[in-house]
């Protein structure tokens, strides 16, 4: 099989006459971690439901695990699991009865015991029987994390996973998207907050009017800022320089 | 290749156990939904039922039926609702990204739909049992009065279906039940149609409620019924498909 999890060639969506996507293209490896970065408004949701097959793409071609997501859908989302940008958990039922009903649709053989484990991961063992409307803020992001989990699938999707979260939440789910990968999960995340793209992601891409207009590593992505001038403290550029050179850039032109 | 077709059972009871603990949860809905029918059922039996000529000397027996019907079209206001809700947060979407049987996500609510009418229903015949309500119907006809509201119920819920996942708002999911509300006071449900002007007398007379109601009336006062049970069964069906028709084409259309 190929060595690419996801792969996306000249990918266009417009919504009515505003045109998103406007030729997007990258590939990512498997068991890496790809972070998708852009301002607000740029279009990651966008690629990234159309990535989940919850969306259709107007025009180009879209792999996931080898399966094109829009005429095998099926095949894709036997592989993948997605954490949306806004949480997807159940209010009404308890922690414990989201996972086991999550499991039960992953038709798991034993969804108690992979409700237990999730929940002791997540730190949700004592919140498990209450309300998810009770929960806080972090803790529903967690479950929502916890139920994206179940069953192991290969490709993982975070849309802006630490939004909202607090800074010591956010290092929790940076320790979860790690771990992922290290376990060999392909993990594709949607950031807009750079620091989050350097400290986790393997292959980091710029969406930025449509288009990617950066994609590489870290140290690639350094390598297009402009050599630092020779000043009395020779200074690294953070991403953030380097972002915002590049969109400098472009819209000089 | 696992196909979904091979789950279809296995995650519709984990849908339809999920909608059931959401009612379960919030019984006040169904006990809400039983106050306006129970109010008609006391109004007319109380202070309208002495100037209401019916030919019969039960009006509750006469009445129920109806009451009946407003009590499901009410109720399928909350199918909307409870559609509307699971559409507008996220959890739909992740089941969508999941492999499971997308109709299983609607057939979840409409099944719990009947779960809940059924208990609103069972609710009012205790309380008309308590105004006087006595049926010499024998359990064949009990079963047959069964199988017509649960059909009525399938029908009026494949129709909350369409306005649960199009509908902008809360109130809109809703609304849509306050026309179906109307029917059965443009029916035989309370008045014999014969009093009625001769235009709405013909719709009184060839609208689905009528039908059903004096199906029903006749099961329950132990007379035979006539030729109105099969246009009632027809026209349930018939809704049932329309309704799920239309509310399959939007769902695949949205997702
Ligand atoms: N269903 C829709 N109908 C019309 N326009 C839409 C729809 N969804 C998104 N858009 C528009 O498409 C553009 C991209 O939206 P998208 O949600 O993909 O951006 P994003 O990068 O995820 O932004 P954010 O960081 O705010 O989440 C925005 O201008 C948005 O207003
Ligand atoms: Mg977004």
């Amino acid at each position: 099989m190929q060595n690419h999890s996801i792969q996306v060639i000249g990918l266009q969506k417009s919504y009515k006459q505003l045109q998103v996507l406007k030729g997007v293209d990258f590939e990512v490896e498997k068991g890496s971690i790809f972070a998708l970065l852009g301002s607000n408004g740029a279009g990651k949701t966008t690629v990234v439901k159309i990535l989940t097959t919850l969306l259709k793409p107007d025009s180009g071609t879209v792999t996931v695990h080898g399966f094109n997501v829009v005429s095998k859908p099926e095949h894709v989302r036997q592989v993948i699991s997605l954490t949306g940008q806004f949480a997807a958990v159940d209010e009404i039922l308890t922690g414990r009865e989201n996972l086991i009903m999550i499991s039960k649709l992953r038709h798991l053989k034993n969804p108690h015991q992979v409700a237990d484990e999730l929940l002791k991961r997540f730190g949700l063992t004592d919140a498990a029987d209450r309300r998810v409307s009770t929960y806080s803020g972090g803790m529903r992001r967690r479950l929502d994390i916890a139920l994206s989990l179940v069953g192991k699938p290969q490709i993982i999707f975070f849309d802006e996973p630490t939004t909202g979260l607090d800074p010591e939440s956010r290092i929790e789910v940076w320790k979860i998207v790690k771990e992922l990968s290290d376990g060999g999960t392909t993990v594709f995340l949607t950031t807009q907050y750079l620091e989050e793209a350097e400290q986790l992601a393997d292959q980091i891409a710029i969406l930025h009017e449509g288009r990617i207009i950066a994609n590489g590593t870290l140290s690639e992505l350094k390598m297009l800022f402009p050599s630092p001038k020779v000043e009395y403290v020779e200074k690294q550029p953070t991403l953030e320089e380097i972002f915002l050179a590049i969109v400098g850039k472009k819209e000089d032109k | 290749m696992e196909g979904t077709k091979k789950h279809f059972f296995n995650d519709l009871s984990v849908m339809l156990g999920r909608s059931m603990r959401h009612i379960s949860r919030s019984m006040d809905t169904i006990i809400t939904v039983t106050i306006m029918p129970i109010g008609f059922m006391l109004l007319f039996v109380y202070v309208l039922g002495g100037a209401i000529q019916t030919g019969t000397d039960n009006y509750v027996n006469y009445l129920l039926p109806g009451i009946l019907l407003i009590a499901i079209a009410s109720g399928i206001a909350y199918t909307a609702l409870r559609l509307f809700i699971d559409v507008q947060g996220g959890i739909f979407e992740r089941f969508h990204t999941m492999p499971i049987s997308r109709s299983t996500l609607l057939w979840g609510h409409v099944l719990s739909s009947l779960v809940s009418n059924a208990l609103s229903v069972v609710i009012i015949i205790i309380v008309a049992l308590i105004m006087g309500f006595r049926s010499p119907a024998g359990i064949l006809s009990w079963l047959a009065v069964t199988g017509i509201l649960a059909l009525f119920t399938l029908a009026l819920s494949w129709i909350a279906i369409i306005p649960g996942l199009s509908a902008k708002s809360v109130d809109g999911a809703g609304a849509f039940s306050y026309p179906i509300l109307f029917l059965p006071f443009i029916s035989s449900a309370f008045v014999p149609t014969e009093s009625m002007p001769s235009v709405v007398r013909a719709f009184a007379e060839n609208q689905p409620v009528t039908s059903i109601v004096e199906s029903i009336r006749a099961l329950l006062s132990g007379y035979s019924v006539d030729n109105d049970i099969w246009v009632a069964l027809a026209w349930c069906v018939g809704i049932v498909l329309v309704a799920y028709f239309f509310a399959m084409r939007m769902y695949k259309k949205r997702v």
